[in-house]
């Protein structure tokens, strides 16, 4: 009994990976019987993945060869041993005999001891190195993954991420890569030793005797069946345990964000009686589910008492017939032993491999997301921009089937303003999306300054735009460092300039450390109005020849809300700028206004020319800028 | 963790029968190497065939004894930890039900979330670890001594020397690698964060061509990440063949040792072949015991976060002898109210005092973090306050219970928060009993109707949870139309009306005016234009009233107001 729960111990290994070790068993793989996730095409994705283990063959070869010199010294070394016990009981029999001078060869079996230290070492050392290599060709196999996921996620559209949750990319970038980390890094060297393991198991056992042999292995299908027919079982609990969890889950999450609402409106107990009928159900299915595939290990064990107990009668009659040894009675129980652990673990790592494989499946699947639109192969470069822009028949939908603008025409001059209009969620993301090329359009042009944009490098245009939205993104680091964002190589000087154009310099030095003030994780420790106010600073820096404004609305009160107004105001100056506006004073003030409605751009023209229409603007402007007895604003 | 053993108490019998099962399953494992033992040493050593069948069905018969245990064991901590994890869920979800939006505050409502959901699941399946694993590895441990103790004394001396050994090197090696285990997770946050910060950010990165550089910072983490687990899985790859190593050497010594007692008459071959299974299991239950070491730190974490939960009580509690309510209607008044949130060095709100009546409309206004919420929340006492009175109908509304006290009050919310069900029952939260006329009849006051009529179900059709398949406006009408089929004597807008369009903020004002005509309303705006016409406006500025009266008032008397009004509106068009 030596090898047989080599790989139980491994720390990072969760409750439902653990084989479970163990003289007769008892210790369980708690896991069992859980479903497992399944890839659509399992055959193509893994030998994708094995194209990323190529560079390392060398390696893997070493870890196969130690992997195999390891386990098949640990199988020889039972047999070894047995032949010391054999020694050992042929001399005490011959003593009981009364054989005269007969004693016990203790040079011998001191032979086969210091042999079989040296196959234990031995072994010990090839299972280390096998380990060592591996936690290298492992996670550097799942370090260019990762690498290669952040690199494609840098070429894919905006298209792809609009459409995903956050949680969801993040979840195949990081838990599903993680995932295919602690495959490669466990299991794999896992499956070799398992089946060298169950092959060497058997030829020694046939070396020993093939009647016995021939019993444990018909132990095997019986321990097949049992844990076949219980795994489909206790499935169906745990799909119901999930499908309780989730109604669980779901009620908790509603009710503690609507807590103030299921408060006011008196609703507590009656979401109490929710919970517990949900509660309820959960526990019918989750007690259900645990018993069931709690009880595979011990049928298995079970079974494999079975083999023991005919190994142990079988055997001893067969040694009492001079048919085989002692010591091979003791060999073989500890090779019974190791059989059906391997044979158990290979049946969890089949579900682990599944799983992993579904895993590389999702990770494989970002890597082949269709990619932006290529460059175009001759860049042309605006070397001083004017800030001309021109649509010219534009048409684009997010949605082939539905068009958002269709033939649109619009002609911007250098330093025009341009003011986006409409109700929240009327799409003002949607101008952004094709002036910096986020998204393709579907027919037409945009041109600036007579050019094409795609005859321009993505990089070059959305360098020509400066940026500020409401949804302020600033990151994890210093003041300096997010306001510096805006260019590369920015001096100091620069930076405190920017700063003070964006009324932000007064502010800033008023935090514990200044520029140098880490941005906490949510941004919390600024509030909303000196977030919008480095974000401007920033764009101030990047001094675009086009801007892309977002006025700040309610979110921010009155004071920071001037200041915003007045940096803003200061950075428009002489810039082509896209405002999606908010004040009336903005509106009217702008060149051009494009009403937004739905996602659409119903209407454009300059105020006075869309009252004169009648349309959606004019009636919006009556209903809420002029109607009622005296004030109106826009929201 | 051991506060949390008091939920076990309703299942004691149970674990009491797993601990008596568990111990039955593992003597049956021990006795099983003794009796095979008896075979080699009285059946293989005599010849005698029929004592080799007769313990071998003996043996048959322990080992289903020790499977049917095992079971049993298996029925009884299942049994016992899904009805903890039920008992545990229930308690902390109806403890949570009587926080306040203090506790809400102060635990974050996400993280009570996941305390109410993931912790409890984690912390039962470690109990049925706990109660077949763990109590296993000690019985085996310890019967397994005492076995090897009777089958020979002297050669236990060996284990004596294997264990501190065994021992040792877990303890060695778990020092080295835990605190590298600690510093991986917090690198793989690190390398979660950056990617998370990629991706809110996309647009930002790409308009500001920082690409290679976001590039360059998540390859910084990465590799980061890839040297503390490389480093990790090479330390842990020395764990499995070191304890490999104790233990064949382990047997290895018994044999030797063995033998030379066997020699000496002290001992038989089979008790040998007997003692080096039990050697085994006895090591084997310490790797199991170092194994659930590992995961009780894990465990413990959950169970902190729940018993975080259980400590916190709410501050907030019905009076014992609530005032029955009186015949007036509608009548709110502050009288120096001041209340700060737990912890804030200054009040949120400080010497509030104002009264509204039935049929008048009163309106709040200022800037953010003036306290217009704060104030609101006051009034059905999501928060109770530090100095001062808050009377409804002319009772302390501490001296009213919560349910008395919201009875009166229609409350709609700045975030718009739907359940899962249909329309109909979403507009029902407000008032269980209405009949379809009235909840029909609210949605068209709160200009919900038309676009409910457009659905392909109606007033049955479903909202998905958390309100996805209908828009922000539609929600916030819905959230309204909850209210207004309740028919309150008090309503409370909490600048409810901010994801309507232009029109429909008209037209569901309109319709409101003449629905609440008797009630009495409490709006809080950020627009101007929609409480232009409030019987009267309370300016809020740092938490102070800075003027009450109507616009026109206002415009004259208070300098905050006219700057409020002056930044939503350029000059020419304030009256």
């Amino acid at each position: 009994m030596s090898r047989d729960s080599k790989h139980q111990t491994s720390e990072q290994n969760s409750g439902a990976r653990k084989p479970g070790p163990g003289p007769g068993g008892g210790f369980g793989p708690m896991g069992m019987g859980m479903p497992v996730q399944k890839a659509k095409n399992f055959k193509g994705t893994l030998n994708r993945l094995i194209t990323y283990l190529k560079p390392y063959k060398l390696q893997l070869l070493a870890v196969l060869l130690t992997a195999i010199i390891s386990t098949i010294f640990a199988i020889v070394s039972p047999k070894i041993m047995g032949k010391a016990t054999t020694k050992l009981f042929e001399g005490l029999m011959m003593k009981l005999r009364g054989v005269p001078g007969a004693k016990i060869d203790f040079d011998y079996i001191g032979q086969i001891i210091i042999f079989l230290i040296g196959l234990y070492i031995l072994s010990a050392i090839f299972a280390y190195i096998q380990q060592y290599i591996m936690a290298g060709v492992a996670q550097k196999t799942v370090y260019n993954l990762r690498k290669e996921v952040e690199e494609k996620l840098n070429r894919l559209p905006l298209k792809y991420f609009d459409a995903r949750t956050h949680g969801e990319i993040l979840s195949r970038a990081v838990n599903d890569v993680d995932n295919i980390s602690t495959t490669l890094q466990q299991s794999l060297t896992q499956l070799i030793t398992s089946v060298v393991t169950i092959i060497g198991v058997i030829i020694m056992m046939l070396t020993i005797s093939p009647l016995m042999t021939l019993i444990v292995i018909v132990t095997l299908p019986l321990s097949g069946i049992a844990i076949a027919k219980i795994a489909k079982k206790s499935q169906l609990y745990f799909k119901g345990q999930q499908k309780s969890l989730g109604q669980l889950n779901g009620h908790v999450e509603e009710m503690y964000t609507g807590h103030k609402v299921v408060k006011v409106f008196g609703h507590e107990q009656k979401s109490i009686e929710t919970f517990e009928g949900i509660n309820e159900e959960l526990y019918q299915s989750a007690w259900k589910a645990q018993f069931v595939s709690g009880m595979i290990m011990p049928l298995m064990s079970f079974i494999n008492n079975i083999g023991y107990v005919l190994v142990a009668v079988v055997g001893g009659i067969l040694v009492t017939k001079k048919a085989i040894e002692i010591g091979d009675i003791q060999a073989f129980i500890q090779y019974s032993r190791q059989f059906s652990q391997p044979i158990a673990q290979t049946a969890s790592i089949a579900n682990v491999i599944q799983s992993t494989i579904a895993s590389a499946e999702r990770v494989f699947e970002i890597l082949d997301e269709q990619e932006e639109v290529p460059e175009a192969s001759n860049p042309k470069v605006i070397a001083s921009p004017k800030g001309e822009v021109k649509f010219e028949h534009v048409s684009f939908g997010y949605d082939e089937e539905e068009l958002l603008i269709e033939e649109m025409n619009i002609d911007v001059k250098s330093g025009q303003k341009v003011a986006i209009v409409g109700p929240t969620g009327a799409g003002k993301t949607t101008l952004i999306n094709l002036l910096m090329r986020f998204y393709e359009i579907n027919s037409g042009k945009i041109l600036i300054d007579g050019m094409d944009t795609r005859d321009l490098k993505r990089e070059h245009l959305r360098s020509l735009f400066g940026m500020v939205l409401q949804d302020t993104w600033l990151f994890n680091s210093t003041i300096r460092e997010n306001i510096a964002y805006g260019r590369e190589g920015a001096t100091e000087d620069e930076i405190v300039a920017a700063a003070k154009a964006a009324n932000a310099d007064h502010f800033i030095r008023t935090l514990p450390d200044g520029y140098d003030t880490i941005l906490n994780e949510e941004a919390s420790n600024i509030s909303q109005g000196q977030k919008q106010l480095l974000t401007i600073a920033r764009a101030i820096l990047a001094n675009p020849a086009m801007l892309i404004l977002d006025e700040a609305t309610s979110s921010v009160d009155t004071r920071t809300e001037v200041q915003i107004q007045k940096a803003m105001d200061h950075l428009m100056q002489g810039r082509t700028s896209f405002v999606i506006a908010h004040r009336l004073s903005t509106i009217r003030n702008a060149d051009m206004i494009l009403v937004m409605n739905q996602g659409k751009v119903i209407e454009k023209g300059n105020h006075e020319e869309l009252l004169a229409k009648g349309g959606f603007y004019a009636d919006l402007y009556n209903s809420q800028f002029t109607g009622g007895n005296s004030v109106k604003n826009v929201g | 963790m051991i506060k949390l053993i008091k939920f076990l108490k309703p299942f004691q019998i149970p674990i009491y029968l797993v601990l008596g099962l568990v111990l039955l399953q593992s003597l049956s494992e021990l006795y099983l190497p003794t009796l095979m033992a008896d075979i080699v040493d009285k059946g293989v050593v005599t010849g005698d065939t029929d004592y080799i069948w007769k313990i071998g069905g003996f043996m048959l018969l322990v080992a289903a004894g020790g499977m049917v245990c095992s079971i049993a064991a298996s029925f009884y901590s299942a049994k016992a930890a899904s009805g903890f994890g039920k008992l545990l869920r229930s308690r902390v979800f109806s403890h949570v039900g009587n926080f306040s939006l203090h506790e809400f505050d102060q635990l974050g409502t996400a993280s009570l979330i996941t305390r109410t959901t993931n912790d409890i699941t984690q912390i039962q399946q470690v109990l049925v670890m706990m109660l077949r694993m763990m109590a296993m590895a000690p019985m085996m441990c310890i019967g397994g001594i005492i076995m090897a103790y009777s089958k020979d004394a002297k050669l236990t001396l060996v284990l004596a020397v294997a264990l501190p050994v065994l021992v040792l090197a877990i303890v060695v090696i778990a020092r080295k690698g835990i605190p590298l285990f600690k510093a991986m997770q917090v690198k793989l946050d690190n390398l979660n964060r950056v990617l998370r910060e990629n991706l809110t950010g996309i647009r930002v990165i790409r308009s500001f061509n920082r690409v290679e550089h976001e590039k360059k910072r998540f390859d910084e983490a990465n590799w980061d990440l890839t040297q503390t687990a490389i480093k990790v899985n090479k330390i842990m790859a020395a764990m499995m063949p070191i304890m490999m190593i104790v233990l064949n050497l382990t047997t290895v010594a018994i044999v030797w040792f063995g033998g030379i007692r066997i020699s000496n008459g002290h001992m038989q071959v089979g008790d040998m072949m007997a003692f080096i299974q039990y050697a085994m299991q006895i090591m084997f239950s310490f790797i199991m015991l170092s194994m659930m070491f590992v995961m009780i730190p894990r465990a413990s974490v959950s169970a902190v976060r729940i018993n975080e939960v259980l400590a916190t009580n709410a501050d907030i509690s019905d009076p014992k002898v609530p005032v029955s309510s009186t015949d007036k209607k509608g009548h709110v008044e502050f009288q120096h109210v001041t209340f700060s949130y737990p912890g804030a060095e200054m009040p949120a709100i400080s010497n509030i005092s104002f009264s509204m009546e039935p049929g008048k409309v009163t309106a709040i206004i200022g800037g953010t973090g003036s306290g217009k919420s704060t104030l609101i929340n006051l009034i059905p006492r999501f928060y109770d306050i530090d100095n001062g009175k808050i009377l409804v109908d002319g009772v302390d509304v501490r001296d009213l219970t919560q349910e008395q006290l919201r009875e009166k009050i229609g409350f709609v919310p700045q975030q718009a928060i739907l359940f899962t069900g249909s329309i109909a029952e979403n507009i029902r939260y407000g008032k269980e009993e209405a009949t379809i006329e009235e909840v029909e009849h609210a949605a068209e006051i709160a200009q919900a109707k038309e676009f409910i009529s457009t659905m392909p179900d109606g007033f049955d059709a479903v909202i998905a949870q958390g309100g996805t398949n209908v828009s922000g406006g539609q929600k916030q009408r819905l959230s309204i139309a909850r209210a207004l089929v309740r028919k309150p004597e008090i309503y409370i807008f909490d600048d409810s009306f901010s994801a309507l369009d232009f029109k429909t903020d008209a037209k569901l004002r309109a319709a409101l005016k003449r629905e609440t005509g008797d009630s009495t309303v409490l709006i809080v705006a950020q627009r101007v234009s929609t409480i232009i016409d409030a019987d009267q406006i309370i300016v809020l500025d740092n938490g102070e009233i800075a003027g009450i009266g109507t616009h026109r008032g206002l415009m004259e008397s208070s300098e905050v107001y006219r700057e409020i009004v002056m930044s939503q509106l350029s000059e020419e068009e304030i009256a």
